[in-house]
């Protein structure tokens, strides 16, 4: 049985059992080596993706539950214009630093802002604390969420 | 703010923001096969037999007999054993591995094996340990002088636990045989170290290994001498299989298994003799687990720190790094100076009390200024920001009001501050530098006039590839964009030393500012060059002897004051952190935004230290917290008002006024912390992590 789903814009299918992870098939199956694996436990956020339009660790995902969903991790992402706008707002802060928590950090943020463009600072704590970051204290990457929801205006 | 300090886009940002960068576990190689290793489940114990289940064509297992060289890792002493020879010494040894092509087959061979264990009785508190591996001492002035004569002796003893460094990315590599060569790649911050250890265990010389660096999710010092282990492991197994092997560990693994920072208790006899503080006499116990590791150099940096920023003049300090049959510990950001910069901290504080006196003014009173002597009658070379930093804290948090204020408190809610003053010594302890490490580091301009960066030192997140091209770009007087930097290969770059100590801007970053003044005069257009530089001591450096730990441990120090404020619910002992403030010199920031974020980065990790992150062993000697779920790091909820300031101190002998920056933030979280708590709750505290349950008992030994 295949498993049919619309991976960044695209229908795919996949000859996944039912009870594999997605996070595993993601990046075995479809090379989507941007989804980062820090725990396989649904604590650290370095697997997100956005299923359906919300954010989900994708390790705790099953593929049984992935048929017929839409599914965006960092590599279909990256093609849009609101990645565009958090990229130069990341890279204004040099938020980055060892990089494994960025691409679901980014997707974190999109998820963010997609559900209120003008967010408060406590509000974007709040929508990230799902997503551990050990190397920035998290300032930088809460100063870029905010710098991307007042000059990306109109994109979110 | 000086020009080098404006902050420029990183060079590491594109690939690492749009997921395209690859670590390790991102490569595939073709026909490469997957290890695990089966570790020990007992703590002490003799192997007496392994049954192992049939193999499926393709599967094989790796053990001690495999290796074709020595059966010891490579790092200071030579004692790891690379697999476990007849005996295991602690829950995690790795014992052997089970290598094939299909990782969930491998997991299921690894659940057949059986191990016959012939059970000891382990040595797991390190107050009963009979094994002591380092054993440190040195004096200045009459201790017992200074004993014998006071008018009253303040004795404590202070304790801290573990910290698991928990990078995002865990521990990995992938090991292949090449041409008669083995090449390791994967995460790591010292491909040298790698290098050497890997020549050890499969036997050859170096020219035949290659190490090369991976983009790598996080270090602080998890992944300084770990990856040796795990390289010889990887490597021995491939050169078995004689295919590529991948090792990736996951979380549970890596959290129980690999080093993290040594747990401590530290006493401190303090004599005081008309109201003036004239003598400390320290011991400090660090439990090194089963391996000697990086427990020698960790144990010297924790006593060369353990009167803090304070000019005593009679001191007497010595510990000891015991083993116990508990996982190895290692390297951890700050080193040893964590362990007992608490202890230091905690105790000026609790003197202060009673004097009479608010810790604050007692410190003040004490600390060190340009020109005095430094524990190992060294000398504080340049000068010494403390006074400034204080009053900045102050501008910024009304610290000594708020300290008064919350004295008297009553009703559910209670507030505290707390503040520490501390600093890092920047670069390898005493004498490295010079006599082991010799660092060398080149710089070659292509005939396109770009120009290529060649040092050892990995980026881990510290934005070294951002400013060493800074650096060289600048002193060239070139566009940035025209300098690069791949990640290490031992293949292609000297060896400049490993990425530990704050020692890589600093002492490397100077190496590659002089090559580039040097190319700069000799530039020809259109030319291949390639300019090498060697370490040399600055000349004002008083020689360290290790012997009796005299002269100047370190060239230079890096200075910050923290303070801490928080809010207890006495009913149900949660803690708020209200605010956390840090004033850090780390001389001319090159780049503004990427050491604010180091700041920030390792402020929130010793806050961590302080305050959640508690990792025990049972009385197995299994450690409890082995995942995120069990072992708690700070969202970004916990501390919402954090602030990093950078105080300008240009030092001399670092590149544009740079010195080491990457440990200081994390060195007195904890102090600050727990002087909060006290302030809060209105006892005396002497343990880290001070967590909601320590509270708990406070108050209700309060209210009972
Ligand atoms: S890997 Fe999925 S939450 Fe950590
Ligand atoms: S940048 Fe390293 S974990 Fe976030």
């Amino acid at each position: 049985m295949m498993i049919n789903f619309i991976l960044n814009d695209q229908k795919v299918a996949s000859t996944a059992k039912a009870n594999e992870r997605l996070l595993d098939i993601l990046r075995t199956e479809f090379a989507c080596t941007g989804v980062k694996c820090g725990c396989k436990e649904g604590e650290c956020g370095a697997c997100s993706v956005i299923l359906d339009g919300r954010l989900v660790n994708s390790c705790m995902v099953a593929m049984g539950h992935v048929e017929g969903c839409t599914v965006m991790t960092i590599e279909g992402y990256r093609k849009t214009e609101r990645f565009a706008a958090l990229d130069t707002s990341y890279a204004s802060v040099s938020a980055v630093q060892c990089g494994f928590c960025m691409p679901g950090m980014v997707l974190a943020s999109e998820c963010i802002l997609a559900k209120n463009p003008n967010p408060t600072e406590a509000e974007i704590r709040e929508g990230i604390s799902g997503n551990l970051c050990r190397c920035t204290g998290y300032n930088a990457i809460v100063q870029a969420i905010s710098i991307a929801a007042k000059e990306g205006e109109g994109l979110w | 703010m000086e020009n080098i300090s404006g902050s420029i886009k990183k060079k590491d940002h594109e690939a690492k923001i749009n997921g395209s960068a690859l670590y390790v576990d991102d490569h595939v190689m073709g026909g490469m096969l997957y290890g695990r290793l089966l570790h020990s489940a007992k703590a002490k114990a003799r192997i007496t037999k392994i049954i192992l289940p049939e193999l499926p064509e393709g599967y094989l297992i790796v053990d001690k007999n495999d290796v074709t060289g020595v059966n010891r890792v490579a790092i200071i002493i030579h004692d790891t054993p690379v697999y476990a020879d007849d005996a295991v010494e602690y829950i995690g040894e790795p014992i052997l591995m089970v290598v094939g092509p299909d990782n969930q087959v491998v997991e299921k061979i690894l659940h057949k094996i059986v191990v016959v264990y012939e059970e000891q009785i382990p040595v797991l508190d390190m107050l009963t340990s009979d094994t002591v591996f380092f054993d440190y001492k040195y004096t200045k002035g009459d201790m017992d002088k200074a004993l014998a004569e006071a008018d009253r002796v303040f004795i404590e003893t202070f304790q801290t636990g573990y910290q698991e460094q928990a990078y995002l990315e865990t521990q990995g590599l992938i090991a292949y045989p090449q041409d008669g060569r083995m090449t390791v790649r994967g995460s790591m911050q010292c491909p040298y170290y790698v290098h050497s250890a890997v020549a050890n265990a499969i036997g050859c010389e170096g020219k035949d290994v290659q190490i090369i660096q991976d983009v790598t999710g996080g270090g602080f010092g998890g992944k300084e001498a770990f990856p040796s282990i795990l390289a010889c492991q990887v490597a021995v197994a491939a050169k078995k299989a004689n295919k590529p092997v991948k090792v990736i560990f996951n979380r549970r693994e890596d959290m129980e298994f690999t080093s993290k920072r040594h747990p401590s208790l530290s006493t401190y006899k303090v004599a005081i003799k008309n109201g003036e503080i004239t003598g400390m006499d320290i011991d400090v116990l660090f439990n090194s687990g089963a391996y000697t590791t990086l427990s020698a150099v960790v144990l010297q940096r924790g006593l060369i720190c353990a009167n803090g920023v304070y000019r005593i003049d009679n001191l007497r300090v010595g510990g000891r790094a015991v083993k116990t049959n508990t996982v190895p510990c290692g390297a951890y950001r700050g080193f040893g100076a964590p362990q007992t910069f608490f202890a230091v901290e905690m105790i000026m504080d609790h003197i202060a009390k009673e004097m009479g006196l608010d810790s604050l003014e007692l410190k003040e009173k004490y600390m060190v200024k340009q020109g005095d002597s430094t524990s190992t009658s060294g000398k504080y070379h340049f000068h010494v920001p403390l006074p400034e930093m204080i009053q900045r804290i102050d501008e910024l948090t009304d610290y000594r009001a708020k300290r008064k204020q919350y004295q008297q408190q009553i009703g559910r809610y209670r507030k505290g501050i707390g503040l520490s003053m501390f600093f890092h010594g920047c670069g390898f302890t005493g004498s490295g530098e010079r006599d082991i490490i010799k660092a060398v580091a080149k710089i070659r301009k292509n005939p396109d006039n770009t120009v290529e960066i060649l040092a050892s030192n990995s980026d881990i997140g510290q934005g070294l590839k951002t400013t060493f091209c800074k650096i060289v770009a600048d002193t060239l007087g070139i566009s940035y964009d025209q300098v690069y930097i791949d990640n290490p290969d031992t293949d292609r770059v000297p060896d400049s030393g490993p990425t530990v100590a704050s020692r890589s801007l600093m002492t490397v970053g100077g190496l590659l500012q002089r090559a580039a003044e040097k190319l700069k005069k000799e530039w020809q257009d259109g030319k291949e060059q390639v300019i090498e530089e060697h370490f040399v001591e600055p000349d004002f450096v008083i020689p360290f002897n290790l012997k009796n730990f005299s002269g100047d441990a370190y060239p230079t120090y890096s200075w910050s004051v923290n303070a801490i404020e928080v809010e207890v619910d006495t009913l149900t002992a949660m803690t708020k952190i209200l605010g956390a403030w840090g004033i850090f010199d780390v001389g001319v920031p090159i780049d503004m935004n990427i050491v604010v974020g180091q700041m920030e980065g390792g402020f929130l990790q010793g806050i961590g230290y302080a305050s959640m992150e508690q990792m025990d062993y049972n009385d197995k000697g299994i450690i409890r917290n082995n995942s995120f779920s069990d072992y708690i790091i700070p969202t970004a909820v916990d501390v919402p008002n954090l602030v990093a300031e950078m105080m300008n101190n240009p030092y001399t002998h670092g590149p544009y006024g740079a010195k080491g920056a990457g440990e200081l933030p994390l060195v007195g979280a904890a102090p600050a912390y727990v002087e909060a708590m006290e302030n809060a709750l209105g006892a005396n505290l002497n343990k880290v992590p001070f967590t909601p349950e320590d509270a708990m008992k406070i108050l209700q030994g309060v209210n009972t």
